[in-house]
Order: C-alpha cells, then structure tokens, then sequence
C-alpha cells in the first residue's frame, strides 16, 4: 500500500450510506475436541450463533465474563480462527472467500489493540522498529516517508517529542506509554475498524483514564469503527455508543449504552450490573447479591436458555426447554429472554 | 514503650514509623518511607494508590516476607498486641506468621502447588505452625474452612488444574484463615477475576470479617471494588502515607490533593462526571523528590511544598499536606498522638 492509497482509506461521508462496515452473521466457532488426537470427541462451542452489524464511525463494547466466548469472537473478526459455521462480511465481502491475497488485505484495515501491552511489543526491537514494520509489510519503500509516517503516529497517540522515543526499548517506558505505542502501532496503517481487547484494564486508574480517553478522540477524529472488549461494564460508558452483553458464547441483550445502564432486561445483565461498585462507603455493610454458580461449560452447554441454572427468574418448562429468540422490547434493545414473550 | 499498653491490646495491628528500603547496585528505592497506621479489630484498611508507590512493599514488611536486598528495615509493628519487629526470623516464624498474621499473595490463583492435593497444601499451616495439631484434626478444620468460604467439599481431593479461578481464590484464602489469624494482608486478591466472582469473593471476605472477627490489610489499585470492604482508608503515593481516613470520610470527601485527583479518575457506573487524569507520572523512589512528593503534579502546590510536611490531624483523620495546617488539630509526632486515633 503507498502513502496515496492509505490516505484513501480514510473515511469519506458517502460510505455511510452503503452497508456497514462490518456484519457477522450466525457465527459459529467451535473448536474440535479429539481423543488420542485423531478420535472425536465433541466440541467446545466458543461463539454459538452470534448476528450483529458494526456500523461505520460507531464504537461498541462486547462485555461478558472471562470463558464466555468474547475473545474466541475477536480472534474470528480478526480472521485468526476458521469459523465452524457462519459469515463474517467485511464491506459485504465474506473475509474467508478469496484466499491469502484477500486475507491480507482485508487485515491491512484492522487495526488491533492487545490487552497487556508489556507482552504485545517485543521487547528486543527499538520503537522505530515496531512502528515501521507494519509499513514495511503494506509495501511502503521510502525510508523517509516511513519515519514521518511513525512521527505523526506518535505525535497522534501523544508520545511527545517524539525524537526522544524513536530509538527507546519498550522497556523504557511507562505501562501508559507503552500502551500508546500499541495504539499507534494498531493504526499506522489508518485501519477502518479497530479492535481493542480489555485495552485497560492492566494499568492503573489515572493511566486508563489518559487511554480511554485518546481512545475515545481517535475514534472521534478518524471516525473509526470500534469493538471495544471488556468484562468492566463501568468503563464501557465512557467510550461506547452501543453494549452487547455476551453470555456462554451467545449475546444474550443489545442496546445502547444508555439503555443497559438505566433499562437492563436480561437477568445477567442486572447481575453484572449488581455486582460492580461505585466508590461509596456503604459497599462495606452489606453483602451483594450474586446469582450462584459459574458459568456453564461450553462442551455440554445446558439446553434451553445457558443462563436458566443460575436465573432466579426461570420459568419451569420454558427456559430449560427452548432456546430463547431475541425480543425487540424497544427500539434499539434486543433481548434474548422469556421473560419479554409477551412484551416484544 | 510510648504507648499505654491498653490500647494496643486493644487494637489488631499498630505500625509505628515503619520504614523499609531495599539497596540496588544504583543507589537506595526508598519503598516505604516512615508510614504510621492503627487498625482495630474487626475492621478492614485498604491501602490505595498506583503502581510503584509502595504498597506490596509495606504488606510484604508486615508479613516480613523480604527480597534480600533490604537497606534498612526499622520501625515498630504490633500485631494483636505483640511487638514483632524485635524478634529475630526464627521466633517471628514460629509465632507469628500463620498464627497472627496471614498473607494472601498477588496473583493468588497461581499460587497453590499444582503437584500437591487442595487439602495437603490447606493444611500445612495448621500442622507446621499449630502444635498438637493431629491430622484428623486438621482434615475436620480444612472441611470447615472450605464450607465457610464456600469451596463445595468434594473438591478437597482435587488439584489445583481442577478448579477455576475463582474457586483457587477462595482456597487460598482459606489457607490463610485456616489458623485463625488476627490480621489477614491481602494482596490484590481479586485483580485478575471477573465481575461476579469478584463480587463473590468480597462477599466471602465480608462474612470473614463480621462472623470471625478478622482484621484486614487490603492492598488494592482498584478503588472501586476496594470500597466493599473499607472500614479505613490509607493512600499511598511514592512510599508516603497521604491520608489516613475512615471509609465514611474518604469516600464523602478525600483530603489530599492526590486522594481527590485519584478518585476523580475511577469510572463510575452511574453520574455524569468527567473522568480526570493526574498529570505527570510519580517520582522515582530512587531520589524521591524532598519536599512533599506530590508537589511536581499538585494543582495546589505552593513555596512551602518544597519542605516535607508533617502528618496533621483532622478530627480522626490523617493527611500529610500543607493545605491542612491552620484547621489541623495537631501534628502527630509522637506514636501516643497517633494511638489516641481510634480509627
């Protein structure tokens, strides 16, 4: 890719016309289990049937806790695993028909943010390298035009001055810098969606304020698609427009941030709401209210609705039985849960 | 001794002009510098603040649970009433580690022996540091234990690899009581847990607290979920103690500069504030700053921060900042002053 075609990459108002930028449709990533490595033995169902648009500019947040399939969903958008069944549209192209040269391409426009950012950048190579060897890979030959490329980048994530760094190793730098390296590595090649797995949550509070928030004008300024991943629902807010609740490998509640926070529907989504903490003092005197158990293993997931073991709510004959449909209850709010039948 | 003795019985932990400093080939890391606290029985502190300010450091000082490089360990520590820091290893090991107090340690799920079974490795405290203790006795205090911090019964024969997360959580934990400590430090027990099981293991830590009467250090960067168990509030910052509050007060309103900086920066579920960052980044410990260490990112600060301010007294509270010198009570330079400061 050379300088002209990079800069066309960057967003013109007559996209957001077309469809969005990026559709799954009924993915499903199981991932196979053998015995004495060749026998099978059933699958872990990772992603189960999950369907969802990414518009253009929007930023959304797929929480859920840690096993429920959230990373299993990034690592097939990022196209790192085959999916078992189910599409995955890039710009209305499935991103598995074409072969490599596609696959390459398509990855030239994901940008993605690693969760721990002392293990995603090598510690050996200087920042200069780290920056420029995305460069190299999109084909950009100029030597020159590379390190006003990587000079820009930092000046954007705020590394400044940016001399002073270009020749530092990762190790030189604070948790909160070195973070702004990995986002300046994500979008050196002015990607159209970036992906941001639990970007914050090994720094500490005032640093993850500082990444939010250059997040946040990146995302602003480039209009830049976003899947923000997370299990901390009380950073969600202050990032992204939409939230999709995943539980055991399903989403299991759709809406705008908004309407999560004041209007929960699902079960689950008031425990996790329930079980996170603002800092007050009365925390301490009482116990929350957590529903029991853990979640449910992906081998043999529980029939009917996953979440009917640990729900309070359950309705006998129904949960246990049928997999719930997701319910619009309003606009904007899916849920996939009995308890809306007869509301939606 | 300053201190009438009463008071200290009295009280769970008492820390006294605690220093710790470790020696690099580069000079001295001045990790804990001069930190005074009391805590009552029955009650819990947090000890808040970022990365590199000294926290894991005053834990490990309490458990004395030292790298080799130490420079300067002094001070005084009484735990349930005993004075600790006098006894040489041997005797602080026999009888007070495990028997007063316990520690649970950062990254605590990774910390159990994956060769050894959940109850032999829950049990050895019990046999190595109470006497006469049989293995029977000890099998019937491990099934107690489990059922008291929620790990189904059943799993006593399982390893490590068995359980998840949270569940190695909870056994760790009922290492650390299963002898019955005064004191239990907690080292950022539930940082790598999810949402639910965090919530879960507080609510274990809770009924520990009310039902058994245990004391805790809680050493935690995560505010928020901190407040689930704050009885105290204590925030460090580059080896200083800042503030010293009950929970109450700091959460109403922190004192010092740097706890009301540090509190406008957790996200909060609900409310309409801006998120804030403190700018710059915190002093090397290597050659801390002299005056007040958080001068250089202070939007408060003025001439006199340049020398080191002293500990004021507000009421019950603590804070090491100069803004508090003509409404403060007093200063507190004597361990009497900071006894007579039932927390």
């Amino acid at each position: 890719m050379s300088e002209q075609q990079v800069q066309e990459a960057v967003y013109t108002p007559a996209e957001a016309q077309e469809q969005p930028l990026l559709s799954v449709r009924h993915l499903k990533i199981w991932y196979e289990l053998k015995r004495f490595g060749f026998l099978h033995a059933g699958y872990v169902k990772a992603v189960d049937d999950v369907t969802f648009d990414l518009p253009r500019g929007e930023a959304i947040a797929v929480v859920g806790e840690s096993g429920c399939g959230k990373s299993s969903l990034m690592k097939a958008i990022l196209g790192l695993v085959h999916p078992h069944d189910g599409q995955i549209l890039f710009e209305g192209k499935d991103i598995w028909e074409g072969g490599n040269t596609a696959m390459r391409e398509y990855r030239m426009k994901v940008g993605y943010v690693q969760q721990d950012p002392y293990g995603a950048l090598p510690p050996f190579m200087t920042i200069r390298r780290i920056l420029e060897e995305p460069l190299i890979l999109a084909g950009m030959k100029n030597k020159e035009e590379r390190l006003q490329r990587i000079i820009r980048s930092l000046e954007e994530v705020k590394v400044t001055p940016p001399d002073d760094f270009l020749n530092k190793y990762p190790h030189m730098l604070s948790g909160g810098q070195q973070q702004r390296i990995v986002i300046a590595r994500a979008l050196i090649r002015d990607p159209k969606m970036l992906i941001a797995d639990e970007p914050v949550s090994m720094l500490d509070a005032s640093v993850r304020v500082e990444i939010l928030k250059l997040l946040d004008e990146v995302q602003k300024e480039r209009h830049l698609s976003v899947i923000y991943i997370t299990h901390d629902l009380s950073t969600v807010r202050y990032f992204s427009e939409r939230i999709f609740v995943m539980y055991a490998g399903k989403l299991i509640e759709k809406a705008s941030t908004r309407e999560i926070l004041d209007n929960p529907k699902h079960p689950y989504t008031w425990a996790l709401l329930n079980a996170i903490s603002d800092p007050l003092a009365e925390n301490a005197k009482k116990l929350r209210d957590i529903p029991p158990g853990e979640p449910p293993s992906l081998i043999t997931p529980p029939p009917g609705c996953r979440f009917h073991p640990r729900c309070q709510k359950a309705i006998q004959g129904l949960c246990e039985v049928e997999v719930p449909p997701h319910f619009s209850v309003a606009a904007d709010h899916e849920v996939a849960c009995w308890l809306y039948r007869e509301e939606a | 001794m300053m201190i009438p003795s009463d008071d200290i019985q009295n009280k769970a932990l008492v820390v006294e002009d605690l220093v710790l400093y470790f020696q690099l080939t580069h000079g001295i890391v001045q990790a804990v510098d001069h930190v005074s606290f009391a805590l009552d029985k029955k009650r819990a502190v947090v000890v808040i603040g970022e990365s590199g300010c000294g926290k894991t450091s005053m834990g490990r000082a309490l458990t004395r649970l030292l790298p080799r490089n130490v420079n300067r360990y002094t001070g005084k520590v009484f735990i349930d009433g005993v004075e600790t820091m006098s006894m040489d290893d041997e005797t602080y090991r026999q009888q007070v580690r495990w028997v007063k107090i316990s520690q649970v340690p950062q990254a605590a799920m990774n910390a159990l022996n994956p060769v050894l079974k959940l109850k032999d490795q829950v049990m050895e405290p019990l046999l190595l540091h109470e006497k006469g203790v049989s293995q029977e006795e000890a099998l019937e205090r491990v099934h107690a234990v489990f059922d008291f911090v929620g790990v189904p019964d059943g799993f006593i024969e399982r390893y490590p690899f068995e359980l998840s997360g949270g569940m190695r959580q909870r056994v760790v934990i009922a290492m650390a009581l299963i002898t019955n400590p005064a004191v239990i430090v907690l080292d950022e027990p539930t940082s790598a847990l999810d949402v639910l099981t965090q919530a879960n293991i507080y609510n274990v830590l809770k009924r520990i607290k009310w039902e058994k009467g245990t004391s805790f250090v809680l050493i935690t960067h995560d505010v928020a979920t901190s407040s689930e168990l704050a009885d105290d509030v204590l925030v460090m910052y580059a080896g200083h103690m800042m503030e010293h509050s009950s929970a109450e007060a700091f959460f109403a309103e922190p004192l010092h500069p740097y706890a009301r900086m540090l509190m406008a920066a957790v996200p909060k579920l609900y409310g309409e504030e801006e998120l804030q960052f403190i700018p710059g980044k915190p002093p090397s410990l290597l050659n801390p700053p002299t005056g007040c260490r958080f001068a250089d990112r202070c939007p408060f600060a003025m001439a006199k921060c340049q020398q080191e301010p002293p500990t004021f007294q507000l009421g019950d509270r603590l804070v090491k900042c100069w803004l508090y010198e003509k409404e403060a009570d007093g200063i507190v330079t004597s361990p009497e002053a900071l006894a007579g400061v039932s927390a």
